[in-house]
C-alpha cells in the first residue's frame, strides 16, 4: 500500500509549515528505516537526527523536491556512517555480525537526491502499536508515542511537560531500552492479541489528550499542546483504520470535549464546571464534526466504551442552555457504560445523573455503595460529588466540610481553588 | 542569581484557611498571587513556581538504620508553620528577590487586607552542570 502525503503536493512551497511536514513525515520515515535496519531504537535516534537537520536546512535552502526522501536518504547515510565504525571496532570481534552489518550498510542508498521511498501504510500502525505496547509503562508510552509517530522532538515533550530536557531524554532513552529488553517487535500485532494491543494503543492516546485538557491553564498556555496532539494522532490514526468504531468514538470523545476549551477556564485559570460554562464559546465546527462522528459509529451497531463517552459529551453539548440537557439520556448512557467498564469512576457520574432526574436523595444513595470501593478509597471525586448533591438537597454543613475534605485530597490546583470557592460561598451564604 | 522563595503559612487558625473567607475575598487572593505570576513569567524572572498540598497529606521519611525499612511519619502535630508553596526566581539581585517576597507576603486575605505571609528568602547554590547523560 502506498500512502499518500500531504508533501506529495506541496513540494517546494515556502509557505508551507516546515514543522507540519516534518510531523506528518516523521512516522512514515521512521516506519521505513525501522523495516530497513532492524534496531528500532537506532533509527528512531537516526530519524531525528534527520528531523533536527531538516529543520535547520529547509528554512534557508527550501523544501527538497522529495522532502521525505530527504528525510530517509539522511537517516540512513547516519546509520551507514554508524555502522562503518562499528564494523571497524567489531572486525576481529565478531565476524558473523560484521557481514550482516556490511550486507545493509552496502545495500543502503545514501543518495539525498534519489527517488521517492517505499511507504507501507502499515509502518505507522506497527510504531504505534510498537509504542503503545502494555509492557511499557504509561509514562514511557506516552513519550515514546509523541517522538516516534509524533515526531515531536525531545525539546517539545520535555517542555509540554515541564521537566528539562535533559530529564526527558533520558526518559525517552530509557522507554526505548525497554523495547529492546522486552524484545518488543516492529511488526503489527497478531489477531489473538490485537482487541488488547488496540485498546492499549486508545488508551495511550486518550491519556495524551487529557494530560494537555487537564493542563490546559492560564499561566501554562506555552506549553506544547498535547491535546492538540493527540487530537492529530487520532485522526491519523482514524484515517489508517477508518472502520474502527472505537476510533472513532475516541476522536469524537476529545472533539466534543476540547469544543469547550475556551469556556472551560476563566482568566485566572479557574475551573468552570460545564453548567456554569458561557456556551457561546463553544467550538460549534468541532461539535458538529464530533456530534457527525459518532452517530455514524452508532449507526453501525458496534458500542465501545469510548463512543458511549462520546454520545454522552454529544447530548451536553447538543443543548444550547444547561437546562436543555436531556439528562434521562445521560443517564441511560451512564447505565450502559456501567455496565461496560465496571469502573467506579462511571457510577459516580452516573449519580450525578441520576440527581437531575430523580433529585440529589437518588444520587446521594446510589453514592453509598462506593464508601466500600478501595479503588476511590481517598479519591478527592467521591468527596466533591457527594458535596456537590448535599449541596442540592439543602444540607449545607455537611455540604462544606465534603468540598474541604476534596480540597485537601486534590492534586490539581484549579480544582482545589474551585472546591474551596464553593465551601465558602456555601459558608458566607446569605441570610446565615 | 536564583533564589527560592518559601510560603510559609502558620498552620490551623482561621484567617489561614482560605475555606472560610468569603468567595470575593479567596478570589481577590488568587487574583493577585496569578498576576504576581504573570509578572514573573513576562520579565523572565520565574524558573518555577509550585504550590503544596496539604500538609495532612505529608510524610516524613527517615531511612532505618543499617539499611532498614524506611520510617515515615506524618508531619509532627507541634510544627507550627508549613511549607504551602514556593517560587525559585532568577533575578539580578537580592533586592530584587526580596521585592518579589515582599509581593508576594502582601496578598490580601480577609477583607483585602493582606496576609503579611512570611516568606523564606534563600540563595540557590550554583553546581556544576551534571554530565550530559
Amino acid at each position: 500500500m502506498t500512502l499518500e502525503s500531504p508533501s506529495d503536493v506541496t513540494s517546494g512551497d515556502a509557505t508551507m509549515d516546515i514543522g507540519h511536514l516534518l510531523r506528518d513525515l516523521a512516522p512514515q520515515v521512521l516506519g521505513a528505516v525501522a523495516r530497513r535496519h532492524g534496531d528500532f531504537a537506532d533509527a528512531e535516534d537516526a530519524v531525528q537526527e534527520a528531523l533536527m537537520s531538516a529543520a535547520q536546512q529547509w528554512p534557508a535552502d527550501g523544501i527538497p523536491g522529495n522532502p521525505r526522501g530527504w528525510l530517509y536518504h539522511v537517516a540512513m547515510r547516519r546509520l551507514t556512517d554508524q555502522l562503518r565504525s562499528e564494523m571497524a571496532r567489531r572486525r576481529r570481534e565478531d565476524a558473523v555480525a560484521v557481514e550482516r552489518f556490511a550486507e545493509q550498510a552496502l545495500s543502503a542508498p545514501t543518495d539525498p537526491s534519489g527517488g521517492d521511498i517505499d511507504v507501507e501504510q502499515d509502518d505507522t500502525l506497527a510504531l504505534l502499536f510498537m509504542c503503545c505496547h502494555p509492557a511499557l509503562t504509561p509514562p514511557s508510552a506516552i513519550t515514546l508515542t509523541l517522538r516516534a509517530v509524533g515526531g515531536l522532538t525531545t525539546a517539545e515533550i520535555a517542555n509540554a511537560f515541564l521537566v528539562p530536557e535533559a530529564t526527558m531524554a533520558q526518559r525517552i532513552s530509557r522507554a526505548k531500552q525497554s523495547i529492546k529488553v522486552s524484545k518488543i517487535p516492529f511488526s503489527l500485532p497478531t489477531d489473538a492479541e490485537r482487541a488488547e494491543r488496540m485498546s492499549a494503543v486508545l488508551h495511550v492516546l486518550y491519556l495524551i489528550f487529557n494530560e494537555g485538557y487537564t493542563s490546559s491553564i492560564g499561566a501554562e498556555l506555552h506549553r506544547t499542546d498535547l491535546s492538540n496532539e493527540a487530537i492529530r494522532l487520532t485522526r491519523l490514526l482514524h484515517a489508517l483504520l477508518p472502520n474502527d468504531g472505537e476510533v472513532v468514538g475516541l476522536l469524537a470523545l476529545m472533539l466534543l470535549t476540547d469544543a469547550r476549551r475556551a469556556a472551560r477556564t476563566g482568566a485566572n485559570g479557574e475551573l468552570i464546571p460545564l453548567d456554569e460554562q458561557d456556551r457561546a464559546l463553544w467550538d460549534r465546527q468541532l461539535i458538529d464534526e464530533g456530534i457527525a462522528l459518532v452517530e455514524a459509529a452508532l449507526s453501525k451497531g458496534s458500542v465501545g466504551a469510548y463512543q458511549l463517552q462520546a454520545a454522552i459529551a454529544a447530548v451536553h453539548d447538543e443543548a444550547a442552555h444547561v437546562e436543555d440537557t436531556d439528562w434521562p439520556q445521560i443517564l441511560a448512557l451512564y447505565g450502559l457504560l456501567e455496565r461496560m467498564t465496571d469502573n467506579p469512576m462511571v457510577t459516580l457520574n452516573r449519580a450525578i445523573a441520576a440527581a437531575m432526574v430523580y433529585g440529589p436523595d437518588a444520587g446521594l444513595e446510589m453514592l453509598k455503595p462506593l464508601d466500600d470501593d478501595a479503588r476511590l478509597r481517598g479519591h478527592y471525586r467521591l468527596d466533591a460529588v457527594r458535596a456537590h448533591l448535599l449541596e442540592r438537597a439543602g444540607e449545607h454543613e455537611r455540604a462544606i466540610a465534603r468540598y474541604r475534605a476534596a480540597a485537601e485530597r486534590t492534586t490539581s490546583i484549579p480544582e482545589r481553588d474551585y472546591l474551596i470557592a464553593k465551601a465558602a460561598r456555601l459558608v458566607h451564604r446569605e441570610p446565615r | 542569581m536564583r533564589y527560592m522563595l518559601m510560603m510559609n503559612a502558620p498552620r490551623g487558625t482561621g484567617e489561614w484557611q482560605p475555606a472560610s473567607w468569603s468567595p470575593e475575598d479567596f478570589t481577590a487572593h488568587m487574583e493577585y498571587m496569578h498576576a504576581l505570576n504573570r509578572e514573573l513569567i513576562a520579565s523572565g524572572e520565574r524558573v518555577i513556581a509550585e504550590g503544596l498540598a496539604s500538609p495532612g497529606q505529608a510524610k516524613l521519611v527517615r531511612a532505618g538504620k543499617n539499611g532498614g525499612p524506611p520510617v515515615t511519619d506524618g508531619v509532627f502535630p507541634e510544627s507550627k508553620e508549613f511549607l504551602a508553596g514556593f517560587w525559585i526566581v532568577d533575578v539580578e539581585s537580592a533586592e530584587r528577590a526580596y521585592e518579589i517576597a515582599a509581593k508576594a507576603s502582601a496578598a490580601p486575605g480577609p477583607g483585602g487586607k493582606p496576609l503579611i505571609i512570611p516568606i523564606e528568602v534563600r540563595q540557590v547554590l550554583n553546581a556544576p552542570a551534571p554530565a550530559d547523560v
